[in-house]
């Protein structure tokens, strides 16, 4: 099986990060709970309903994880998908699990479902947030080649920390999306490298909207999620005013410092790294420990 | 969409008793979802596809199937975007290889 | 004039009035050769007469694009009826020259991007297609009966008498300027920089008569970049067959393979499966090739020894510069590239052309024709076609001439392996074999005299589908062929209607082979066999050398 976290589906991400053996499936697809809206759009359906939810062993500790599936509806969340990740949530607080962990790959909101999109994923919000009140951490991986886009952006920033290889993407609106709205000198979705530049794993660890960057490797990004969770032991995870609050303090420091910039290379030039031009072609550890003295430091 | 039912009787090979799902319902691809069942020995198969017009192909195909496998007691449920023979080929031949292997 | 009367030198003359009218109208504005690129609409009126054959270079990657538009601007009522020769027509104002009536008659290759405009110019009867050829068979042209009068090309920087550089991107320009120069014709080149001196002279000064700076650099087109990321395991299992089951069986040296992500598995298996088989060093050494990207792991594995390129490839140019002992490298450091001496090399020094295609026919024709597309052919005719006139023996090609002939009353003689290799179905479920080629239909929608056909039957020796190998050579009679070609062709309706029990036979005797008949376990031809799985595993692979373009990056 690859190694690569990008090349992997989700069945295969999730059997890697857990304890081998360990995962046991909520809902699994025999169950057949399929999304009741798409039969009448004459769309194919999946048995999953394109999200693996259920619990597991990671080195040992109980946690319970959810991976999309980017290849079916570039991972999109309908109502029966916004289900499995609620009912998850609340199924670890009841359980009483030591974490929880989101393999994220989505576009957000699945339009096909139309409203039952939307409120799946406004539930999926506020289902993170009462699990990190019971104490318990939500950690977010972003990896895929479709990257984190829409409503789950937002929920991933509502979690305790989110983890990305260089490789994934995190924003709300998509690249196109920019394009079409602003027009291709504000931003030219043809432009890889730019849209990489400004959603990718490197430039969001270095805006401090992500916590730690691994290789494309799902071994790594096991490694990184155990480490994170040995720090929220004896921490707290509730989101609280005081976080809030200084949360708010930096994006107002940080948008007076960089809103008149057009590019995220005079970004990284002004948070004092010498060769911005390189911080491409590094490899995620090189690439992390030049970036930790100068990168702007988000709150949880 | 279309539905296609295919059932062989008198197979020969049973399989462990797990569900199994491979692949993903992406464009020009499949999720076979394999399960043992109590149908007096046969195999049963029920694809649901988004390319209309096929039935013939689908057919060969599945009939060369069971014949490489000749699987008893199996339901096999498929979701297919547009996957050409060889791709539900090798689909269906790791949906069985992965119930069949010890793991 | 001679003692006869006859005048022998009208076009050294014609061509000294051409350039008295350009220094006329020019004036002080021509330093030497040179003129700036305010005055090019002048220099054409001057230089160009109506009903002159002119070759606008129009290659593969490289275009003239400055000296397109220019061409393209010209008032008709001043100069029209052009005869024009194109490798490639791949710009829009290729075409435009006739539908502004600049041009009325084509001689070409390929036309990639524009094919279906010159459908539609054609049916209306805006333009009269000479021919249409292969890249070797017009520049031959050029020295036979389709001499350009006029030629403009493309360098990457000249010097202030007129040398040129081509570097890299050397493509056509010495064959189009060679016919052209020395039949009294007239070359005026667009180049990027003026330069006080040249890393290397390609094209000499006598041989050009004006330079331009443009004001944008010339257009080269990354036709030769395969992302690593989009090849499927079906591509991986018919990479495995194609290595084991022909070029380890042959034990080819010496092949060209043609662009397509069929290939670049290939490519991207050798470093794995390849040497598994324990092959370096015994296939895949000397390349009539492009830079191909996907081939830089095996380069780097040890399995290549050299290749020479048609053109070069956007990104690759640093890399290639330091793999000297690989590429063509002039002693300035930088690549040459010649597609015609590339294409002599693929048709007479290589064992093995492979490469994709659209359609088969129950004959091996293969064809890439489609309904309103006049696409033409490029090189492939001349990579996948028996090089009759080849004598030097090689064991893959005395190997291939044994199976074709064993048990015929023939006089022995060696045969240059060509593979087509396709999956069954393309996109959208359309069978890549059938009963009757588009082609046929084409021609006769494009009043051709013949159906366009890549490559034909006869030079056709193995056919690779995910079903496995059809090997050509060894079927003695028309229906064996028809049955061997059906046996591979699966689920399509060509594949369906099979003589069940020839095709068994056909698998008995070795002219099948599935890849069970060839040991390799299927379940081993997943993504992870790919030594480079992703355009950055590409850079890292050539240790940073390799800079891909932009649309082909996710970092």
């Amino acid at each position: 099986m690859t190694s690569s976290y990008l090349e992997a589906n989700a069945r295969e991400r999730i059997a890697q990060m857990l304890d081998a053996g360990s995962f046991e499936e909520f809902l699994p697809p025999s169950k057949r709970i399929v999304s009741p809206h798409l039969g009448q759009l004459d769309a194919p359906v999946s048995f999953d309903d394109g999200v693996v939810v259920g619990r597991g062993a990671l080195n040992g500790a109980k946690v319970f994880a959810a991976a999309q599936e980017g290849g079916f509806m570039g991972g999109a969340v309908g109502e029966v998908h916004g289900a499995k990740l609620v009912g998850l949530l609340k199924r670890a607080v009841q359980e009483q699990a030591e974490g929880v962990i989101l393999l994220l790959e989505t576009g957000g909101v699945r339009l096909h479902e139309a409203n039952a999109g939307l409120i799946a994923v406004s539930e999926v919000m506020r289902a993170v947030l009462d699990t990190r009140a019971a104490g318990i951490p939500v950690i977010v991986l972003v990896g895929g080649s479709n990257g984190c886009f829409g409503g789950m952006g937002i929920v991933a920033r509502c979690a305790n920390a989110i983890i990305m290889s260089e490789e994934g993407r995190l924003a709300m609106s998509g690249p196109e999306v920019i394009e079409t709205a602003n027009g291709v000198e504000e931003f030219d979705s043809r432009d890889r490298a730019l849209v990489w530049r400004t959603t990718g794993g490197k430039h969001r660890y270095l805006l401090g909207d992500c916590h730690g960057i691994v290789a494309d490797d799902t071994a790594a990004f096991r490694e990184a999620v155990t480490q994170t969770l040995q720090g929220f032991k004896n921490n707290p995870t509730a989101l609280s005013l005081q976080a809030l609050e200084a949360e708010q303090a930096m994006l107002e420091q940080r948008i007076a410092r960089f809103g008149d910039v057009a590019d995220p290379l005079e970004i990284w030039q002004r948070l004092g790294i010498d060769k911005p031009q390189d911080i491409a072609m590094l490899e995620a550890a090189a690439f992390m420990s030049l970036a930790e003295p100068h990168r702007v430091k988000g709150q949880a | 969409m279309e539905t296609l039912n295919y059932r062989f009787e008198n197979g020969t090979r049973k399989l462990s008793a797990k569900a199994e799902l491979v692949g993903v319902v992406s464009s020009g691809n499949l999720e076979v979802l394999i399960e043992s069942a109590d149908l007096q020995g046969a195999c049963s198969i029920e694809i649901k596809t988004a390319a209309r017009g096929f039935g013939a192909i689908w057919e060969a195909v599945i009939g060369d199937f069971n014949k490489r496998w000749q699987l008893a007691d199996t339901r096999i449920s498929i979701n297919d975007m547009g996957a050409t023979p060889a791709v539900v080929s090798l689909r269906l031949d790791q949906a069985v290889e992965s119930v069949v292997e010890e793991k | 004039m001679s003692a006869t009367g006859h005048v022998w030198n009208r076009r050294q003359t014609n061509r000294n009035e051409r350039l008295a009218r350009a220094s006329g109208v020019l004036g002080n504005s021509l330093e030497g050769k040179l003129l700036p690129a305010a005055r090019i609409a002048d220099l054409l009126y001057a230089v160009i007469e109506s009903g002159d054959r002119v070759c606008l270079e129009g290659n593969n990657q490289k275009q003239a694009d400055f000296l397109s538009k220019a061409l393209a601007g010209l008032d008709p009522a001043r100069v029209h009826d052009l005869h024009m020769l194109f490798s490639v027509l791949a710009l829009p104002e290729h075409l435009d020259v006739f539908e502004k009536g600049i041009a009325s008659k084509l001689d070409f290759s390929f036309s990639g991007p524009q094919a279906g405009r010159l459908a539609k110019l054609a049916s209306a009867g805006k333009l009269n297609i000479g021919a249409i050829h292969t890249y070797l068979e017009l520049f031959g042209r050029y020295f036979v009966d389709l001499t350009p009068r006029v030629a403009l090309v493309a360098a990457q920087a000249a010097d202030r008498h007129g040398n040129l550089y081509t570097g890299p991107n050397t493509e056509d320009t010495p064959a189009i300027v060679e016919a052209t120069t020395f039949s009294s014709g007239i070359v005026i080149a667009q180049v990027n920089e003026i330069v006080d001196v040249l890393p290397r002279i390609d094209i000499p000064a006598d041989w050009v008569s004006f330079v331009t700076k443009a004001p944008t650099p010339h257009y080269i087109e990354p036709l030769f970049t395969r992302d690593p990321a989009q090849i499927s395991e079906i591509q991986v299992l018919m990479a495995m067959m194609a290595i084991k089951g022909i070029y380890a069986e042959y034990e080819v040296q010496r092949l060209n393979h043609g662009i397509g992500f069929d290939t670049a598995a290939i490519e991207l298996i050798l470093p794995t499966y390849g040497a598994s088989l324990g092959l370096r060093g015994k296939i895949c050494k000397h390349w009539a090739l492009n830079p191909h990207p996907a081939l830089i792991p095996a380069i780097e594995a040890g399995f290549v020894e050299s290749v020479h390129s048609f053109g070069s490839e956007l990104g690759m140019e640093d890399y290639i510069r330091a793999r000297p002992d690989i590429f063509f490298i002039g002693p300035d450091g930088s690549m040459r590239s010649n597609r015609a001496f590339s294409q002599t090399a693929g048709h007479y020094a290589c064992d093995m052309f492979i490469g994709s295609t659209l359609q088969i026919d129950l004959q091996g024709n293969s064809s890439t024709a489609t309904l309103g597309r006049i696409a033409g052919f490029g090189g492939a005719p001349n990579m996948g076609a028996d090089a009759r006139g080849r004598r030097h023996a090689s064991p893959a090609w005395l190997k291939a001439g044994q199976q074709a002939r064993a048990g015929k009353n023939a006089i022995p003689r060696g045969q240059k392996l060509v593979v087509q290799t396709v999956e069954t179905f393309r996109e959208h479920m359309q069978p890549a074999f059938v009963d009757r080629l588009d082609a046929w239909l084409l021609a006769e929608q494009a009043n051709m005299p013949i159906p366009p056909v890549m490559i034909y039957g006869d030079d056709v020796t193995h056919i690779l589908t995910e079903e496995g190998i059809a090997n050509l050579l060894l079927c003695r009679t028309e229906e064996e062929r028809e049955q061997a070609i059906r046996g591979v062709a699966g689920y399509t309706p060509v594949g369906l209607a099979r003589d069940k029990r020839m095709v068994e036979n056909l698998r008995d005797r070795g002219i099948i082979r599935r890849a069970e008949d060839m040991g390799i376990d299927k379940r081993l031809a997943t993504r992870d066999l790919l030594a480079a799985k992703n355009m950055k595993d590409l850079v890292r692979a050539s240790g940073g050398l390799y800079n891909p373009p932009k649309r082909f990056r996710n970092w």
